[in-house]
């Protein structure tokens, strides 16, 4: 479905990716775990070619992403959420779901403000309020049901954990199993082992934007040596 | 009682133009980041249109689709500004388009000139609203009393627009996090035209409305450039109510001003945003900027390096090669080159603020009029010597820096930069309308130099060592202590602050030395043209100033010092033709899209490349 082939990617001089490749198989939950500053969301976002990789392919269902506008990405289907979050503080909530919405799409049941407010009771609550008056989690939950709105067949999840109340963090285990259930993709960057073993089927590790294993969460397990260089557990 | 009733109407109706045109500028500015200079000439493009559409559509029905149409055209002439001009830069630095809009305006002006002629054209009466009723006993025009009905529907179909719209939705997601709007499949482009094409047509709608009152001119777009920017910071920035009430704000005043006190017309409207801003530093209506909530445009900071040593000897050998000029040369270049390194020293001091501050300044000219207006009046009434106006001109303008800077400093970005525009405006004004001190329009003139510099070879020396003397001081304040606070509180002004650095005092500081060495260039100036006018302190010259540091390149130590001097010479080459403003506008526009990073900027990154490529390659290559 997804696949990186030997991306580079430089922010300034700096290089941050280095022959990355990867791949995500239709349906499947793949965590991308590092450090701090290992590359994940520079991975994430030469996905979205938000930032431009200098040399390498990303394919997405057969087609080069290389070269496309980040909003040809989305439009692609892929949805990406942010690490910041990035919802519109000064838009309501309803709001920032119509910012989202694009046509539905083929083999995906369309999501609409209904559905969504199934999945996240608490933004129905507070659907005419403003996006600054939401706290951590709430913003956390917007912005993904606010890029679920453009109906993706991937899901680019960029550390949702990250400053969030561990019940949270539960509720969102509970959310994103229920979107692989409706045959959703998702490429989870975290750094959450814990996390990211109760939701995905495969870890990717990356550390100074270089892969150090790919692989399934039981060989990681067996894996210690990696383990411990790799990941602060 | 009657006169007052009629004065408010009068001061109503014009608000409706005004707020129509600012109206445009608040949603380009909002959604874009781009500060239109040319949406003045959209406002007169709208006026000359409208009018001659009016010149063959007869009666009541053509004159309103005239205005309408005229809107129209005004804004498919916006979508092809947008498209040709705009598009190719926006992810240049922050700010760098609004030098390609100034160039905009350089083109349409003699596209106007061409068209429509030199001639000033009086607007047809509105058919059908011709008279006048008589609201107790005084006269008001009919068209007055449908321009105050039409300007609240106006302002309630762009509310309706902007709040309950997929449109409007996108706009203001757009406003506030674009790369994010992009992110969600948004194909941001075509909203920044669509933006694009609505505000240019409100401004063009805004032009036309006003023909019956107001007609159209060559000046138009000018003339209406601070106050709609007044308009917009009193409002609110993004704020169209706000913009509405400010609009009438102002025209309202501006009557009873033009009634009661006639000689300060073009000073009220500043004296009202002034204590506006002082009381609510964002506006009436507006709502805090927060910094970089707009993310980050365009690429990081490169810090800055001291001269190397070739750089210096290279520098060494030019000004050599500099001062060989009167001996090679006719005088004439003796003279050009004087106004060059004044122009120069002029450009370095904005570029202090500007590239290492990152305080944008709208209205520096007043510092440069404000040196030159205190060595001239100091000479003319105190028959002071050059010396003593010499040493006064920088420190005058330092301290009227410093005033200003105040003022401005507790505001942030674009509220900073109009702010410091209408002060400036506010100082032109005062210059302006102050005949009895300042001469008015007609400046004060015969302030020569001593005997012992009179001659122009011996006052290029001077010029010379005073003006590249003040180039090399700011320079080599970049270089010390302060100079790098000061980029510190540029580039963060938490982490500035957390390191014990007093980020605000350090930009006043900045500010007033910024100021003074304008002054300083203003002086030079005034002693070599032996008078000053008021044209010195104008927007334009504010504007000469923002142009060639963003062409020169604004990260880029010496982008002021070579931006202007090519200006300069282009200047003065091309102002013998005889469509000069053409040419110009369209030169500038060239250069800003083939060179993004302004002249120095874009030479260094060609090196750079070179460079590159010969050492290590890039690996792959997918370019």
């Amino acid at each position: 479905m997804l696949k990186l082939s030997e991306i580079n990617s430089h922010y300034g001089k700096a290089h941050i990716l280095n022959n990355l490749s990867f791949c995500v198989g239709p349906g499947e939950v793949v965590s991308l775990l590092g450090r701090n500053g290992a590359g994940k969301t520079t991975t994430v976002k030469s996905i979205m070619q938000l930032v431009r990789p200098s040399s390498g392919d990303v394919d997405f269902e057969g087609q080069s992403l290389v070269r496309s506008a980040p909003h040809q990405v989305a439009k692609l289907g892929i949805g990406y959420v942010p690490e910041e979050r990035r919802i519109f503080t000064d838009l309501t909530i309803l709001e920032n779901l119509e910012v989202g919405k694009q046509p539905a799409r083929k083999g995906i049941a369309p999501w609409n403000q209904q559905r969504l407010f199934d999945i996240f009771p608490n933004l129905s609550e507070r659907r005419n309020n403003r996006g600054k008056a939401l706290s951590g989690g709430e913003q956390q939950m917007l912005s993904i049901a606010r890029t679920l709105m453009g109906n993706p067949r991937l899901l680019l999840l960029d550390e949702p954990s990250e400053g969030i109340a561990p019940v949270i963090v539960e509720q969102m285990v509970t959310t994103i199993l229920k979107l692989k259930e409706e045959g959703l993709s998702v490429l989870l960057s975290e750094q959450n082992l814990h996390f990211a073993r109760l939701v995905a089927d495969r870890a990717v590790i990356i550390e100074s934007g270089e892969k150090k294993f790919d692989g399934t969460f039981d060989e990681l397990e067996a894996n210690t040596e990696i383990r411990d260089a790799y990941l602060s557990v | 009682m009657g006169l007052f009733i009629a004065q408010l109407l009068t001061g109503l109706a014009n608000a409706a133009a005004l707020f129509l045109v600012a109206s445009g500028l608040s949603l380009i500015f909002g959604v874009t980041r781009i500060v239109n200079f040319a949406h003045g000439s959209f406002y007169m493009l709208g006026a000359f249109i409208g009018y001659s559409l009016m010149q063959v559509l007869p009666g009541a029905v053509g004159f309103w689709s005239s205005i309408l149409l005229a809107g129209l055209a005004v804004g498919f002439i916006g979508v092809i500004v947008e498209l040709l001009v705009l598009r190719p830069v926006y992810k240049a630095p922050e700010l760098f388009q609004l030098v390609a809009t100034f160039g905009v305006i350089l083109v349409i002006q003699d596209l106007a000139l061409m068209i429509w002629g030199a001639e000033d054209v009086l607007g047809p009466r509105a058919p059908g609203l011709k008279g006048v009723i008589r609201i107790m006993d005084e006269p008001v025009p009919k068209f007055d009393l449908a321009l105050i009905a039409i300007t609240p529907f106006v302002l309630f179909a762009l509310w309706y627009l902007i709040s309950k719209t997929r449109v409007g939705v996108l706009v203001r997601a757009a406003t506030q996090d674009r790369e994010m709007v992009g992110a969600l499949g948004v194909n941001q482009s075509w909203l920044f035209t669509g933006v694009f094409f609505l505000g240019a047509a409100l401004a063009g709608l805004g032009g036309a409305i006003q023909l019956p009152k107001g007609g159209a001119d060559l000046l138009m777009d000018f003339n209406i450039l601070a106050s709609i920017f007044v308009v917009v910071v009193i409002g609110g920035m993004g704020s169209l109510p706000g913009a509405y009430i400010a609009a009438v704000l102002i025209s309202v005043l501006n009557v009873f001003g033009v009634a009661y006190i006639p000689q300060s017309t073009l000073v009220l409207m500043f004296v009202v945003m002034a204590v506006v801003l002082t009381v609510r530093p964002y506006g009436l209506l507006g709502r805090e900027e927060v910094a970089g909530e707009h993310g980050q445009v365009g690429e990081p900071e490169q810090p800055i390096k001291p001269a190397g040593r070739s750089a210096r000897i290279l520098v060494l050998v030019f000004l050599i090669a500099l001062a060989c000029l009167p001996f090679v040369a006719e005088p004439f270049f003796t003279i050009l080159a004087t106004d060059v390194i004044v122009f120069c020293l002029f450009a370095a001091s904005l570029h202090f603020i500007l590239g290492l501050g990152g305080l944008v300044s709208f209205g520096h000219a007043a510092y440069f009029g404000g040196g030159a207006y205190v060595a001239a009046l100091l000479v003319n009434y105190a028959d002071a010597p050059m010396e003593l106006a010499f040493l006064m001109a920088p420190i005058g303008a330092g301290l009227l820096a410093a005033i200003i800077g105040w003022l401005c400093l507790r505001l942030s970005g674009v509220y900073f930069a109009m702010l410091t525009l209408a002060l400036a405006q506010l100082v032109w004004s005062l210059v302006f309308q102050w005949d009895e001190f300042t001469g008015g329009d007609d400046g004060l003139v015969d302030i020569w130099p001593p005997d012992y510099l009179s001659d122009t070879t011996v006052y290029f020396y001077f010029t010379m060592v005073v003006g590249i003397g003040g180039i090399i001081l700011l320079r080599h304040m970049a270089h010390t202590p302060f100079g790098y606070a000061l980029r510190a509180s540029r580039d963060s002004v938490r982490q500035a602050e957390a390191t014990g650095i007093h980020t605000k005092r350090i930009q006043w500081l900045a500010f007033s030395v910024a100021g003074a060495l304008a002054g300083l260039a203003g002086a030079l100036f005034v002693f070599s043209k032996g008078s000053v006018f008021p044209v010195e302190l104008e927007i334009a010259k504010s504007f000469d100033g923002l142009i060639v540091v963003f062409l020169g390149g604004v990260k880029t130590l010496s982008g002021g010092v070579v931006g202007a001097a090519a200006l300069t010479l282009v200047q003065d080459y091309i102002t013998r033709f005889e469509y000069w403003r053409l040419a110009l506008g369209l030169l500038i526009i060239v250069v800003v899209i083939i060179a993004p990073k302004g002249i120095v900027g874009s030479f260094r990154a060609l090196f750079e490349n070179r460079l590159g490529s010969a050492g290590d390659k890039p690996t792959g290559g997918t370019q």
